[in-house]
């Protein structure tokens, strides 16, 4: 125990006073804060274009009124032109299009919207609402009907969540769900791989510097193994830290400076807005305080430190097989292609049904079940037996797979020179 | 006979290789032991056994009399033919890591390799990482953290290769002066001049099986073929040589005299006294050299090896 130890604490403190590691500690923070600065900025670039759109209007019914400029768009009004003219003065104008609204005997409002660019989606959906809301409240004034008392007389339908036992949710509070699971789904598959590949680099450095053979003389592979695995693994977490702080301080010095706007314009714009707001909030946080926290943090830790050990195990044993980095594609499939299919499981099967099949098959395979069940989690309603199976699978499972990886750790580390084939894994097996 | 360390019927396959074969050696207390062999013989898997690092699937290892246990690792230092260290780690922390694997305290760990720092002329590398260091220094490292924690067994395999020959002589110096201290120490190597000059006692393993084993001198005992090699001053190379080889088996000298001499490597044959040969040899003309020829342990090493197949 003193050696594992010993094995550790070198692990963690080489890892940590890494320069790679403690630049990417610091500065992919700014990194990250950057990009999304970049993005918000490039997107606000690409907004604050005005379009010109031409309207030419032959149904005679005024539905140019419809349309009022916006930041967004600046709408021309073209009268008595025909449709050959109205091309040609919006080409010259380099308009970003045309909108050409006609009518047929049947009073079918029909319109064509001319652009060489392909408008988006909401733009024509919006133009597609005001035309058909226009043409509806015609139809129904010529009908004889009085537009007020409709409007007066439109009743709001209000829909509450509420489970069996009581417990009030609002329709947010899907949204809390699937964001918590999905997050902690998602740091889960980066964690592992960050730091998976890590030990599996430091593995195969001890390889390469052919200090390894002086190491197993003096203390059992399987003890290294441990070490390098948890030490890797707290160095990770101290990372982990390290970034939420920085995370935070980023974000309160970010909405000091920048924020400014983010915060305050909503108050100032509307104080109904705001109020909804801080109902929403509220209703957040009540919905946060409703969730079984108590059973989500602590299937988290569960969860997160099986699912971790179990990939860290096979990353080991591959970084033992082989000689150096590039020769280690050909065993990443078993590593990748389950963390793929969880997250896809998670955000297409899990989110829609939480309790389905699907759903509960992916929660029992152990290399599946943490990030599966992490996203699960937060729904609820997941019974005390399904947890229980499934947690004593992953266990069972690691314990397992720390085995064959420890065997094929213990053989690997000694061979050198020889590229390592799946049937060698196999053969190291019943050494 | 004292064995510091015993290898009693070890067998080891990998797969369907079988590396060991009901392998047996037994290293005397305070000795120097070559374990000589081909590439591939099996000296690697055997040392990796007395190292802990794999079990054997048959026989047993002893230590000072008692079978090994995971504990005797502290008693063992082994530097590998593969040999490295962490490139990014500082040579003093380096050494005091390795040598706590190895059970030894921190404050005792560093006060030992102050000695051996000085000892080996490394002041001021304590701070350095390996990787500024170069080859030949990386090497001392090397060396100090085989026998740090002052093991009564040093294993070192192919020790010689690598080092420049100045490192090598130092090295050396250091090997017998642990001897001399009461370690007992184990060569691997196939390289035999250095086996000449250090071992006592040898051991030749070839395709898994022990084919020869005993003390030095009596190895060469039992090769020795009563050859020697010749002088005498005559200046009819020819008459000579056919006079010498009416008693006995006349080759080639594989040395040259100084003077004018007629040189001669002779074997012996059994029904022929020295005396006798010396008599023929005077009468040629003045007898400059007449010396035995010792099979070196190259010779011996060849012929065993060949003969095995």
């Amino acid at each position: 125990m003193d050696k594992l130890w010993l094995i550790l604490k070198r692990e963690y403190i080489n890892k940590v006073r890494n320069r790679t590691f403690v630049i990417m500690t610091f500065v992919s923070p700014l990194i990250f804060i950057g990009v999304i600065l970049l993005i918000g900025w490039l997107t606000s670039v690409n907004n604050s274009d005005l379009k010109k759109v031409a309207i030419l209007d032959e149904t005679g019914e005024n539905f140019t009124a419809l349309f009022e400029d916006t930041s967004d768009y600046d709408y021309q009004n073209l009268e008595s032109v025909t449709l050959e003219n109205a091309l040609k003065i919006s080409t010259d104008n380099s308009n970003y299009g045309l909108i050409h609204i006609t009518s047929d005997a049947n009073s079918e409002v029909k319109a064509i919207i001319y652009s060489d660019d392909s408008p988006s989606v909401s733009f024509i959906n919006s133009i597609e609402d005001r035309l058909s809301k226009k043409a509806t409240e015609d139809k129904l004034v010529s009908e004889g009907v009085d537009l007020n008392m409709l409007e007066n007389s439109r009743i709001d339908a209000n829909v509450a969540l509420q489970t069996y036992s009581g417990v009030v949710s609002s329709k947010a509070s899907s949204w809390v769900k699937i964001a918590l699971g999905g997050a902690s789904g998602y740091l889960l598959m980066m964690f592992i791989i960050i730091y998976g590949n890590m030990v599996m680099r430091s593995v195969i450095e001890e390889k390469t510097n052919r200090i390894i053979e002086i190491i197993v003389s003096s203390v059992k592979p399987i003890y290294l193994m441990l070490g390098k695995i948890i030490g890797t693994s707290l160095a990770g977490v101290t990372q982990f830290v390290i970034w939420i702080i920085l995370g935070l301080i980023l974000i309160v010095v970010g909405s000091a400076v920048f924020g400014v706007e983010a915060f305050q314009n909503p108050a100032s714009q509307d104080m109904v807005n705001q109020a909804q707001n801080t109902d929403q909030i509220q209703m957040i946080v009540n919905d946060i305080m409703q969730l079984p926290l108590a059973t989500m943090i602590s299937c988290f830790l569960i969860y997160f430190i099986g699912g971790y050990f179990l990939y860290a195990a096979i990353y080991t044993a591959i970084g033992a097989a082989v000689d150096s980095e590039t020769d280690t594609q050909q065993f990443m499939l078993p590593v990748i292609l389950p963390l793929m299919l969880s997250i896809y499981v998670g955000f297409f099967s899990v989110i829609d049904n939480p309790n389905g099949t699907i759903a509960v098959i992916f929660s029992y395979i152990p290399l599946t079940s943490p990030i599966v069940m992490l996203m699960r989690i937060p729904f609820g309603e997941i019974t005390w037996w399904q947890l229980a199976i499934s947690i004593s699978i992953l266990y069972v499972s690691i314990v397992l797979v720390a085995y064959l990886a420890a065997k094929i750790y213990r053989i690997g580390i000694l061979m050198y020179g020889k590229k390592t084939t799946w049937k060698d894994l196999y053969k190291w097996l019943k050494y | 006979m004292e064995y510091a360390l015993e290898a009693l019927s070890i067998s080891k396959s990998y797969g369907n290789y079988k590396a060991l074969n009901d392998v047996t050696i037994q290293v005397p207390k305070g000795s120097i032991y070559g374990l000589l062999g081909p590439n591939g013989a099996g000296k690697t898997s055997l040392i990796r056994i007395i190292n802990q690092i794999t079990a054997p699937d048959q026989g047993m290892v002893k230590l000072n009399s008692e079978p090994l246990q995971p504990h005797h690792i502290s008693q063992i230092g082994y530097m590998p033919e593969e040999r490295g260290l962490y490139k990014s780690m500082k040579v003093g922390e380096q050494c005091i890591y390795l040598a706590q694997l190895k059970g030894m305290k921190k404050a005792e760990a560093k006060e030992k390799l102050l000695f051996w720092f000085e000892r080996l002329g490394m002041q001021g590398w304590w701070n350095k990482k390996l990787q500024e260091l170069s080859k030949g220094m990386a090497q001392k490292v090397q060396f100090i953290v085989t026998v740090l924690h002052e093991p009564d067994i040093l294993i070192f395999d192919e020790p010689f290769s690598g080092f420049d020959p100045l490192n090598a002589d130092l090295i050396k110096d250091e090997i017998l002066r642990l001897r001399d201290l009461g370690s007992t120490i184990i060569f691997s190597t196939h390289r035999m001049e250095s086996v000449e000059e250090l071992c006592d006692y040898i051991a030749l393993i070839n395709k898994s099986n022990v084919v020869l084993q005993g003390k030095l001198n009596e190895v060469k005992q039992t090769y020795r073929n009563r050859t020697y090699a010749v002088s005498v001053i005559c200046s009819d190379h020819q008459r000579a040589i056919r006079q010498m080889k009416s008693i006995v088996d006349v080759e080639p000298a594989e040395f040259r005299g100084l003077d004018n001499t007629t040189d001669m490597t002779i074997r012996i044959p059994e029904d022929v006294t020295i005396p006798q040969v010396l008599q023929e040899l005077t009468s040629l003309g003045e007898l400059t050299h007449f010396s035995e020829v010792i099979p070196s342990v190259n010779e011996i090493f060849i012929k065993t090896v060949r003969e095995d197949g």
